[in-house]
């Protein structure tokens, strides 16, 4: 999995590519955390254009994510999930939580 | 029942989380000998995903062990088998509910059998305590008229 972190402001953009499985859920926890923890951003976009498949790992993932950032008061997106990815989203309940455009 | 239309593989390899998505790749392209959609497809890899990824973090969590995959093709149903000789479910319907997990203080959802009920037709749990997991699911690809209706 790629990911490729950008800040813009006090919000950080994830951009993920490639497979978002319990295999490289460590890698995108860490990736994000390190940022969160350096106390910079407040709110945080998953862009998964990049992302061809996810499954319930990934919603730990974002959901972990999510409860960090919401604890400083900040806002959780997803942009651009793809059929597959969003169909997971849906299921799992996490579209009512944050907000997804 | 269609003769033509019956087939199988199987497949063993060790609990890695690498082979997560060498299976459900592996599993996808035996399903797509069916002629189903991009979605039903998607399901099917999604919900083997799940099924591999149980084995893996709380079958064998800690241990090493093998995951055995078993597909069936029949007509145009597709059975796939995921099997574990892990730690075992204590409590089977208990698991299944949305949301239960046992992973307190990792960030597991407690999805993983809601999204497989899901996306697939058919969900069966076998499990005994401290021997291991068997997870049967069936999809029958529906959607437009099949030709293997109209060769009487
Ligand atoms: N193969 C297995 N071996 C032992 N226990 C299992 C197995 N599969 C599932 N379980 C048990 O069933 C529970 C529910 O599984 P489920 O996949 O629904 O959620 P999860 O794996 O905890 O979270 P998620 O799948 O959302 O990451 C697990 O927490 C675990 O206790
Ligand atoms: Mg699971």
């Amino acid at each position: 999995m790629q990911i490729n972190i950008e800040i813009i402001g006090n919000t950080l953009v994830a951009k993920l590519f490639g497979e978002l499985d319990h295999h490289c859920c460590d890698e995108v926890r860490a990736a994000v955390d390190r940022e969160i923890e350096r106390g910079r951003i407040k709110n945080l976009v998953f862009d998964l254009d990049g992302v061809s498949f996810m499954d319930s790992s990934g919603i730990g993932v974002i959901a972990g994510r999510y409860k960090k950032i919401k604890e400083f008061g900040g806002r959780t997106l997803i942009i651009r999930a793809r059929p597959q990815v969003d169909r997971v989203l849906e299921l799992s309940g996490i579209k009512k939580i944050l907000e997804c455009g | 029942m269609n003769n033509k239309n019956e087939n199988f593989m199987r497949l063993d390899f060790p609990s890695k989380s690498c082979n997560e998505s060498f299976s459900r790749a592996a599993v996808a392209a035996f399903a797509s000998q069916l002629d189903m959609n991009i979605e039903e497809l998607a399901d099917i890899k999604t919900a083997v995903s799940e099924a591999v990824t149980n084995s893996i973090v709380h079958g064998y969590r800690g241990i090493k062990g093998i995951i055995h995959i078993e597909c069936r093709i029949s007509g145009d149903s597709i059975t796939v088998t995921v099997r574990d000789e892990g730690r075992g479910i204590e409590d089977v319907e208990r698991a299944m509910q949305p949301l239960f997990t046992t992973d307190r203080d990792g960030e597991r959802s407690g999805m993983g059998f809601t999204v497989m009920q899901t996306f697939m037709d058919k969900l069966s749990v076998d499990s005994v305590y401290g021997e291991g997991t068997t997870v049967t699911m069936t999809k029958t690809i529906g959607g437009e008229a099949d030709g293997d209706f109209g060769e009487i």
